[in-house]
């Protein structure tokens, strides 16, 4: 079986016109996180351990929505969330609202592990973040000149829209790639059968001050139980409604399908365009599933399979792929 | 078929001993939910209307942790939440961190209706109500005398126990096991509902745990969680926030009765079983129009009915005052 491993760094509507210079930073992003993933697991690290120092390393760059590089706020600020959940024990951690804490999916893994608490959110969070001592930074230090622009063109769609009669989720995607949405992810099964799932995100560009997301809702964006872990990405409010990340546990559990299939079963059950995740399982299986146009994506499992990709046909693996594009 | 409600008022280690004075009053409340709702649903309103409008009635009570009546956080502040959902659709909304809002439910309405999100908390939560003009009154408003008098007892029985039990002054240590504060540390009201048209709703409010760390959100607003409908069930559940939060309940109620095709109640009871003794309660109505409420702690403040005449309102299991088959199930 062995110790297997799944990363993303959002779905969407990520053009295939996206210049080198917006994807080569992500790509070779993701493959540093996926060696850094496998070497810990390699050495025998504890899945949650794993999963969380995945994570800080997506928040840490500034080319994913979540930690530094988070979007921004219709006000212009930065309102960062995370969870992380264990798989055998079911204890999980979720905070939210945070403004000035470097790595978000720490503060949720010390709140798991230091309090009775599950969720703590905006000034209670920050607050916490304090008396736990963990770094924190000015909110100037997450805010890049991307997402700067990436809010003015949001607003200025907004407008568009609001004459056309457009519904918010029918605004096209700017082509920076990026889209609105985003977020990171990481599962992992370590080599003792453990299984972990973290995700953080800063949420959606423009969304409405203390707007939370999927990302910390334990069942929407992030779980974990003896089955699988799960964590997804795309668009919060439909993550929300369709319960994404506990139905690939439950359709597994009772209906006793393969994790592929039970991921897939329920990405297509959501509209088109609005999800995407990774998964392993207590069997060392790994999926990677979306239904929108692409997903930053990365695997790798102890057979030595390896693959990373954004789109369904740029998948650089050294095997069968195991990604899926419904 | 026909409609069906159920309502509850919080599960918890409510003791038996629980005097008069704090039974009768919440008692008389639920009857009175269970008549508003009852009525509202035979006049062929929407199962998302009676939710909203049941709840309220619940929030406005001061004996509820819920609305006015709220437990307090450490800072003796109120941080209030809430959450409905439609189960034709989906739909969804939810609230956290509230101070001001007289009715954290409707608000939860509101961002459902008249925003692209679903969730919104603290200081967003608060602007938005504020635009949307809803009812706001000073913080002061919810706090009640018998909270500050809870925060100081959980206060005092932190120092010397780190669970949650909260001995009473003058009692002999024997006395303390069961805590004399009938909220105990839980509580939440929720609401359940299936229209005559075949709508399911749900709606759950509450002002979180005592002592709670400020910022700290439960169960309730969190969809999956304490409140969950689809088009198979509506469930709303109460009790140890962070239980139902790692067990999904309301949510695996849905996904047992889609999946392994139980009736209502025997989907409950497995969903309530499998979380630990002592922490967690729920009411449930299906799209059959079965109606259920289930709990595996000493009591749940409950009331239900239904188009062909059942109606029960209870405390404990043993004494539930109902004109038929019981439907409440304790485990």
């Amino acid at each position: 079986m062995g110790w297997a491993l799944a990363v993303q760094g959002a779905a969407g509507a990520i053009s295939p016109s996206l210049p080198p210079e917006l994807r080569e930073p992500r790509l070779a992003t993701l493959r540093r996180c996926l060696d850094l993933g496998a070497a810990a697991l390699r050495a025998g690290r504890h899945a949650l351990d794993v999963v969380e120092l995945v994570v800080r390393e997506l928040e840490n760059c500034p080319h994913f929505n979540a930690g530094r590089g988070s979007v921004l706020t219709a006000d212009g600020t930065v309102e960062m969330e995370a969870s992380i959940m264990e798989g055998r024990t079911l204890r999980c951690g979720a905070v939210v609202g945070l403004s000035t804490v470097v790595n978000p999916i720490s503060l949720a893994r010390v709140l798991m592990e230091k309090t009775p608490v599950i969720y703590l959110a905006f000034d209670g969070a920050e607050a916490f973040a304090r008396d736990q001592g963990v770094e924190t930074k000015d909110p100037s230090y997450f805010i890049t000149q991307d997402n700067i622009e990436r809010l003015r063109q949001e607003k200025e769609a907004n407008k568009l829209q609001s004459t056309k009669g457009q519904s918010p989720q029918e605004i096209p995607s700017p082509t920076d790639g990026n889209s609105r949405i985003g977020t990171v992810g990481c599962v992992a099964v370590d080599a003792a059968g453990n299984l972990a799932s973290a995700t953080s995100t800063g949420g959606h560009a423009n969304k409405m001050a203390g707007r939370i997301g999927d990302t910390p809702i334990v069942g929407a964006g992030t779980y974990a139980n003896a089955l699988c872990a799960v964590s997804t990405t795309g668009m919060g409010e439909d993550i929300i409604r369709y319960t994404v990340a506990r139905d690939v546990a439950a359709v597994m559990e009772h209906r006793g399908l393969p994790l592929r299939d039970a991921a897939v079963r329920v990405v297509a059950g959501m509209p088109r365009d609005t999800v995407g995740l990774v998964a392993v399982s207590g069997a060392g299986e790994v999926c990677m599933v979306y239904n929108t146009i692409g997903m930053f994506r990365a695997c790798a499992t102890e057979a030595g399979h390896t693959e990373v990709g954004i789109w369904a046909d740029d998948v650089d693996a050294n095997g069968e792929s195991v990604s899926i594009r419904l | 078929m026909g409609w069906a409600l159920a309502l509850h008022g919080g599960a918890g280690d409510i003791p038996r001993s629980l005097p008069t004075e704090r039974r009768e009053p919440r008692l008389a409340t639920l009857r009175r939910c269970l008549d508003l709702g009852a009525a509202a649903l035979r006049a062929g309103r929407p199962a998302l209307d009676v939710v909203e409008l049941v709840v309220r009635e619940l929030e406005d009570c001061p004996h509820f942790n819920a609305g006015r009546g709220s437990v307090l956080t450490a800072d003796g502040t109120v941080e209030m939440e809430a959450a409905v959902m439609e189960g034709a659709t989906l739909r969804c909304g939810a609230v956290s961190g509230l101070s001001t809002v007289v009715n954290p439910v409707s608000l939860a309405r509101l961002v459902m209706e008249k925003t692209p999100h679903i969730y919104l908390a603290f200081h967003g939560a608060e602007a938005f109500a504020r635009e949307q003009g809803v009812e706001t009154k000073d913080p002061s408003h919810f706090i009640t005398e018998d909270n500050i008098e809870r925060l100081r007892q959980a206060k005092e029985a932190n120092r010397v126990q780190i669970d949650y039990t909260q001995p009473m002054k003058g009692q002999s240590p024997q006395e303390t096991k069961a805590p004399v504060d009938d909220n105990s540390q839980t509580g939440t009201v929720g609401c359940v509902a299936i229209d005559a048209a075949g709508n399911l709703a749900t709606a759950t409010s509450t002002g979180g745990l005592v002592n709670k760390m400020p910022g700290r959100i439960g169960d309730t607003p969190l969809v999956g969680a304490g409140t969950y409908a689809n088009a198979i069930c509506a469930v709303s559940a109460t009790g140890r926030g962070e239980e139902i939060i790692r067990h999904t309940v309301a949510r695996d109620v849905a996904a047992l009765m889609e999946h392994c095709g139980l009736p209502l109640r025997d989907a409950a009871a497995r969903v309530v079983a499998g979380t630990p003794r002592g922490t967690t309660g729920l009411v449930a109505v299906s799209g059959a129009g079965e109606v259920c409420m289930a709990h595996n702690t000493t009591g749940m403040f409950r009331a239900c009915a239904t188009e062909d005449g059942y109606a029960e309102v209870g405390i404990w299991t043993d004494e539930a005052d109902g004109n038929g088959a019981s439907v409440s199930v304790r485990l």
